[in-house]
Parts: structure tokens; C-alpha cells; sequence
């Protein structure tokens, strides 16, 4: 009898996409969903170690981690190194609100000269240089389902999407790379 | 695709990340258990569903997840201007509001049916 349990990942090794834009799963990785006011902005910042970005649709990154603007009082924090994220909320006395979604989502990378092409194919947003830059990054939608998209390069996107969600997420921008290879 | 201006995000976005969310500038009773059955339908119940002019709660629910305040023409779908929720009903130039007269009532359309 099994004595323990496996942790299989939900997209598993698979890898999709075309000579233009590869897909492929992101490594895991350990998230926050972080809500907080104004005033625990500075605070929150020192201890994460990033400047929470205030204005729409940027980002910050160090070493690894990231904190994505989703709202006026909302971020996403990803940590890609595995860092306790949580952790370091705790030892925040400011009022903020962290939750744990590490395993709630899955990160899917699109890169390469199509990446941007293979995203819009499913896509309403505008996803120009001027519109979109290296290190924009916005809730939006895929198709049928709610993603999070972070331009981590000119031609390399990460996609966030909820773990059920993620085969069809994956799928799309799979079938997304093909098409814009035509 | 129709875009709409997100006064949070500070940019036009498709449709497909907003969410329409019934008229806006409804003032809650400030003692609910105080107010006549008839006030309460009024408030919770009745709309007036204007031809032309209205104003509406939107939420950008698959981005910002913020609710805000649009005034849309009912005919035309067009999107006059986005305000912060908070923010007074604005007046806009050149449109008037719509009136009894714009308004397509059960007694105007089908009160003579037989």
C-alpha cells in the first residue's frame, strides 16, 4: 500500500505550442492574493522586499518575485524561488488581508517572436509595446475563463490561471501558437 | 467589440471584462424598518427603464473588480462617460434625460389592445 501521497502537477510535463511561440507549464511557485489601504502600502513594500506598484497595469520584480497590480487596493504576489510568502505577511503588523493561492493557480509561459500573437488569438487586450510594455500586467480574460497575464520580456508572457482551468488555458494558447505561425 | 472606459484602470477595455449591474444612484432608506411597504417597492423593486439616457452601476469584474458608474444611452448603446462610484451623477452636454414622453410605457404602447 502507498505510503505517501504524490503531488502531481496539473499540466504535468507537457509542452505545446509552434516553432513561433512556445507553451510550456510554469515551475511552481508560491503565491499571495494581498489586499491592503493606502497606508499599509509602505510598509507591506519594505517587508516584501518590492515597491507595490499603485498604478494600473504595472508590475515589480526582484529576484525572482513579482507583485502584479489587479486593483486599486489588490496585488498578486508571485514567488518563483518558493519563498514563505505568507510567512512575511504575518510578520506585518499593518492591516492588510493575505491569502495563500499558490495552488489555486498555474503559470503558463508563452515565449517567442509569436508569444504575443498566440495570446490575442483568445484575448481582448491590447497587447502593443505602447499599450503593453515588458513588465505590464493585468487581469483579463482567455476565451471562457479569467487569467492573469505579466509581459516578463519582449517576446515571453507568464498566464496565470485557476488550476481547474488550466488544461483549457493551455490548450488555447497551444492552439493560439499554432494559428499564429499561419 | 465595444470598449469601455474603466476610470479605475484609466483605459478602454473590451466588454468581456465588465459586468453590468442594474441602475445606479439608488439611495438605500436610511432606516429601512421605518418606511411604507409602497416606499419599499418603490426603492427595492421599481426602475424606471428610460429610453435613451441612463445611468448605471458597471463592475469591472474580470479586471480592477471595481464597481463603477456609467451613463449609456439605451438605444444606441453608447457609452457617454465613467465615473468613480462616489462620484455625483455628472450632466452631460447635449443630452437631455430621458422624459415620460421618451419612455415606452404599457399605457402608451399596448394600453388600447384589445
Amino acid at each position: 500500500m502507498a505510503d505517501q501521497a504524490l503531488r502531481k502537477p496539473p499540466l504535468g510535463r507537457s509542452h505545446g505550442g509552434s516553432a513561433g511561440a512556445r507553451v510550456t507549464p510554469a515551475a511552481p511557485a508560491t503565491r499571495l492574493s494581498l489586499r491592503a489601504g493606502a497606508d499599509a502600502i509602505g510598509t507591506l513594500s519594505l517587508a516584501f522586499g518590492l515597491e507595490l506598484p499603485q498604478r494600473p497595469k504595472t508590475s515589480a520584480s526582484v529576484g525572482g518575485r513579482h507583485a502584479l497590480w489587479l486593483g486599486p487596493d489588490e496585488w498578486l504576489l508571485i514567488d518563483e524561488t518558493g519563498a514563505d510568502l505568507m510567512g512575511i505577511a504575518a510578520g506585518v503588523s499593518a492591516l492588510h488581508s493575505a491569502t495563500d493561492v499558490s495552488h489555486r493557480n498555474v503559470g503558463i509561459t508563452v515565449s517567442g517572436p509569436d508569444a504575443g500573437a498566440a495570446i490575442a488569438s483568445a484575448c481582448p487586450l491590447d497587447l502593443n509595446n505602447g499599450a503593453f510594455p515588458v513588465g505590464a500586467a493585468a487581469r483579463t480574460v482567455l476565451g471562457k475563463i479569467e487569467i492573469v497575464l505579466l509581459r516578463t520580456g519582449e517576446e515571453d508572457y507568464r498566464v496565470e490561471c485557476w488550476r481547474s482551468f488550466s488544461p483549457y488555458a493551455f490548450g488555447l494558447l497551444s492552439e493560439g501558437a499554432e494559428d499564429a505561425g499561419l | 467589440m465595444l470598449l469601455i472606459y474603466c476610470p479605475y484602470c484609466e483605459e478602454e477595455r473590451s466588454e468581456l471584462e465588465f459586468r453590468h449591474g442594474g441602475d445606479a444612484h439608488i439611495a438605500r432608506p436610511t432606516n429601512i424598518a421605518d418606511v411604507t411597504d409602497e416606499a419599499f417597492e418603490e426603492y427595492f423593486f421599481l426602475r424606471d427603464n428610460p429610453k435613451g439616457l441612463i445611468f448605471e452601476r458597471w463592475r469591472h469584474i474580470h479586471g480592477c473588480g471595481r464597481f463603477f458608474n456609467a451613463a449609456r444611452d439605451t438605444v444606441s448603446d453608447k457609452f457617454y462617460l465613467t465615473y468613480k462610484a462616489g462620484e455625483p451623477k455628472p450632466v452631460i452636454p447635449g443630452v437631455s434625460p430621458a422624459t415620460e414622453k421618451t419612455v415606452e410605457t404599457y399605457e402608451a404602447t399596448e394600453g388600447t389592445a384589445k
